[in-house]
């Protein structure tokens, strides 16, 4: 098949689409990828095949369009063993799907290269392309000697060859070669050449006049009038012939081995599955963003006019009022759509641990199943770009710690291969993540042992959902040696508190010598909250809901003074440090009395403290606005919200101020 | 005093020009002062913010201006003028500074007016209210004279603590 010539289409500003091209790419290799891990050498799925031989090939196509001809030329060479291997005259080896995995990822190198993020690896590029180059020699096909078109016909398929050679007027009539050349690879698989020999020199060719023609291999089971339909708006202006497709010359020893391998004709479905995706546009994010903030803007109009109607007479307003109610039922409706608009499945984050699984297992030599589930669960977008990195770690964790080697599961009588579940679901308002192995779990007794050497409080009468949190310390690390995949203990804490600050929680469950499981709790979206709004003089507050562990109005008797300062309240057997925002904010005029206000018990990092505020205003979800934006970071203040008058009112950042309560006693 | 008129203007332009173009002009005190027409996005009177913890007694809080968070500093009590007084003629000018928005409270808006490179002269060493490093020139104007800030210049200075120390470096 011919490289596509760019210079067809000079004049026109290509620049405008690399973005989309690159995005598209990226797409196509994530796709390759994850078809690479499925496929299985010993029976390799057609299906699967067609699906690498398509992304390759529009990678390719798009390169050659926009100039990356360095990207171009490597995926061409990808495309012909593919296209061996799709047609049957090349045969899978275990060893090629660990060659195509690598030159994915230098596909994915030379992309990153032309968007101008660094320098592609020369070396490890060429050293790829002398192996593609090698590994096609090693099994000619007998079509690959021409460069026209190494497609080698498997089995007997119908399908045309199309000569297709516009006249040079062609573009003065408003038609397009290309609509047409789409309208025809919708009727089957195309191979699609382009004759180039016309066009002149740059500074010879008029731009209104059409140069090109092509040769189009139609495969597909369609009729010749349909054809003939595509190409009946510019009957008269061009030389067309269409013709049934030939058999190439095949080896007389290839065509049993074809007539085996026939089952797979399943291309013109699969060509159909390729187009599956026109019910879907690329949008950017600050669009939604901005639509988000409009909606949040309506919710809060609406809730403004929802007060002022609560002052009228029911009866007299009646109208009115059944508008607003329904007006109310609307916003709610629509902030919902907006909001899922966010939502990305968590496959997202998924879809790359088998192909890290499975080098990490190589690595370490340990034989590992991955069983993803729930990966159509969708969170917000936010949310799942700061999960992946935890995640990440947790994957290597427990394929470096908890899994066994094959000889150490043998000997506990354990299948050699070791299984790492990644599963997420919905709970509620949460989205619960769980990364589980079935390993040697935590053992308790290195555990604390461990955390004594390196100076951490435990002790051996630490309960076992203690002794596991203690792999959150900062600067702990169970594995004895430090390896090259984790083991420096850096990363649980950090894990930990990424998950935090995402508003969410980690739990730790293990069963020595069955494996362990971590629980990954999160809120689904980062724009919304709920919270519970309080008074503490003349400001409004809002304290995140999912810190809050009850409000109480203490009894005199229940506060014990500890110095001048620090206070601590003591609620039901537990003695509770006393923070009164009034303090914490220097905010005027609010109730200093703890048994005059009300405590609100909030919880984060394990650590409780009573907040004194002086009353419950109400609860309700708000929109998180950013204060940084246009402002700074504020101590203790993790965003801002517009309340239903319209006011500014702050969020409480609970676990800074939990922190900066205890620093505060500290001092 | 005019009564605040709703003035908006374009997108600012990348570069800050001190040059000749069109200045919006209010007072501070007794003294009169004139910014890029370019940063400013509207004028609004002065409602009611939400006092920030922590933050100095110029930034008077936080407004909600359609949906964004916008800081307000009150430029009276930055540079220490002996009246702040808040009443329904105060004005607050919002304006568009380096990918910011942000509010200034200031006794009154009087104009804008055009002014031609011959009108500019060059800032001496004098005792304004604003230190002179955010001074661009002087604008001279009939009877009038006209002090020009370097806005910019001045809203992300460390001193008006209006942005972390990380974003400032990148600016």
């Amino acid at each position: 098949m011919n490289r596509p010539q760019q210079p067809a289409m000079a004049g026109i500003d290509l620049s405008r689409f690399h973005q989309t091209f690159f995005d598209e790419s990226a797409e196509g290799l994530d796709l390759m990828e994850a078809a690479l891990l499925r496929l299985d050498p010993a029976i390799p799925d057609g299906e699967a095949i067609n699906a690498i031989f398509r992304a390759a090939h529009s990678i390719k196509g798009g390169a050659a369009t926009f100039g990356f001809s360095e990207l171009a030329g490597f995926t061409h060479l990808l495309e012909t063993l593919l296209d061996g291997v799709r047609s049957g005259a090349q045969a899978l080896h275990g060893n090629d799907i660990d060659l195509l995995l690598r030159a994915v990822d230098a596909l994915r190198g030379l992309l990153a290269a032309a968007r101008g993020d660094g320098k592609a690896d020369t070396s490890t590029v060429n050293a790829l392309l002398a192996a593609l180059q090698q590994r096609l020699q090693a099994a000619p096909t007998p079509g690959s000697g021409s460069t026209t078109s190494s497609r080698a016909p498997a089995a007997p398929q119908r399908g045309w060859r199309i000569a297709f050679q516009p006249s040079r007027e062609l573009f003065a009539s408003g038609n397009d070669p290309l609509r047409i050349l789409r309208e025809l690879s919708r009727l089957g698989d195309c191979e699609i050449g382009c004759d180039v020999q016309a066009l002149p020199t740059l500074a010879q060719a008029q731009a209104e006049h059409c140069y090109l023609a092509w040769r189009i291999d139609l495969i597909g089971d369609c009729e010749r009038t349909a054809i003939a339909e595509v190409f009946s708006w510019v009957e008269g202006e061009c030389e067309l012939s269409i013709e049934p497709l030939s058999q190439e010359p095949v080896n007389a020893a290839r065509v049993p081995l074809a007539v085996i391998d026939g089952g797979r004709a399943s291309e013109p479905a699969a060509s159909n599955d390729h187009r599956s995706d026109g019910g879907s546009i690329r949008i950017g994010t600050g669009k939604i963003d901005s639509l988000i903030n409009l909606v949040g803007e309506l919710v809060i109009t609406q809730a403004m006019l929802q007060q002022l109607a609560d002052a009228l007479d029911p009866v007299l307003n009646e109208k009115l009022l059944h508008g607003l109610s329904q007006l109310d039922r609307n916003t709610r409706e629509l902030q919902e759509a907006v909001m899922s608009v966010r939502m990305l499945p968590v496959d997202f984050v998924f879809s790359r641990f088998p192909r890290m699984v499975r080098d990490l297992a190589a690595k370490l030599g340990k034989q590992v199943r991955l069983v993803l589930s729930g990966e159509h669960t969708e969170l917000d977008k936010g949310v799942i770009e700061r999960i992946a990195d935890p995640l990440t770690h947790l994957v290597r964790n427990a394929l470096d710690h908890g899994l066994e080697t094959v000889e150490q599961r043998h000997a506990s009588g354990k299948d050699a291969t070791g299984t790492l579940r990644l599963s997420a679901a919905h709970q509620g308002g949460h989205i619960v993540i769980a990364v589980s192995d079935d390993g040697r779990g935590l053992d308790r007794a290195k555990l604390i042992a461990k955390a004594q050497e390196r100076g951490i409080a435990a002790s051996e009468q630490l309960s076992d959902g203690e002794a596991w949190q203690l792999i959150f310390a900062p600067g702990f690390s169970t594995a004895t040696e430090v390896t090259d995949v984790s083991g420096r203990g850096v990363g649980m804490d950090v894990v930990k508190k990424n998950i935090e600050g995402l508003g969410g929680a980690v739990e730790i469950s293990s069963q020595p010598g069955h494996g362990m499981s971590i629980t990954i709790r999160l809120p689904l979206t980062l724009a919304i909250l709920d919270g519970m709004s309080v008074r503490v003089g003349e400001e409004v507050m809002i304290v995140p809901l999912n810190c809050v562990v009850e409000s109480l109005q203490p009894q005199p008797e229940q506060i014990r003074s500890l110095s001048q300062q620090a206070q601590v309240v003591k609620v039901r057997s537990e003695f509770v440090p006393l923070l009164p925002l009034h303090q914490l904010f220097s905010i005027a005029a609010a109730e200093t009395r703890p048994e005059a206000g009300i405590l609100v018990l909030l919880e984060a990092g394990g650590r409780k403290v009573a907040v004194l505020v002086d009353e419950l205003v109400g609860q309700q979800q708000v929109v998180v606005k950013s204060l940084e934006h246009n402002y700074r970071r504020v101590p203790g203040i993790s965003g801002a919200t517009i309340l239903g008058d319209g006011r500014v009112a702050l969020i409480l950042d609970a676990p800074e101020i939990i922190r900066l309560s205890t620093q505060a006693q500290a001092a | 005093m005019q009564t605040p008129a709703a003035v908006s203007a374009v997108a600012p332009s990348s570069e800050t020009r001190h040059g000749e173009g069109e200045f919006l002009t209010f007072t501070l005190g007794s003294e009169e002062y004139g910014v890029d027409i370019l940063r400013v996005q509207e004028i609004r009177g002065y409602d009611t913010v939400t006092r920030i913890p922590g933050a100095p007694d110029f930034i008077k809080g936080v407004i909600n201006l359609r949906g964004t968070i916008v800081p307000v500093v009150d430029l009276r009590l930055k540079f220490k003028l002996e009246r702040a007084d808040y009443n329904d003629f105060t004005v607050m000018i919002i304006l568009n500074v380096l990918q910011r928005v942000v509010g200034v409270v200031v006794d009154g808006v009087s104009d804008v007016l055009q002014l031609t490179p011959e009108q500019i002269r060059p800032a001496p060493e004098f005792g304004a209210s604003i230190d002179t490093r955010f001074i661009t020139g002087l604008g001279a104007l009939q009877d009038r004279m006209l002090i020009l800030v370097d806005i910019e210049k001045l809203m992300s200075g460390a001193d008006m603590a209006l942005m972390d120390a990380r974003s400032q470096a990148l600016q």
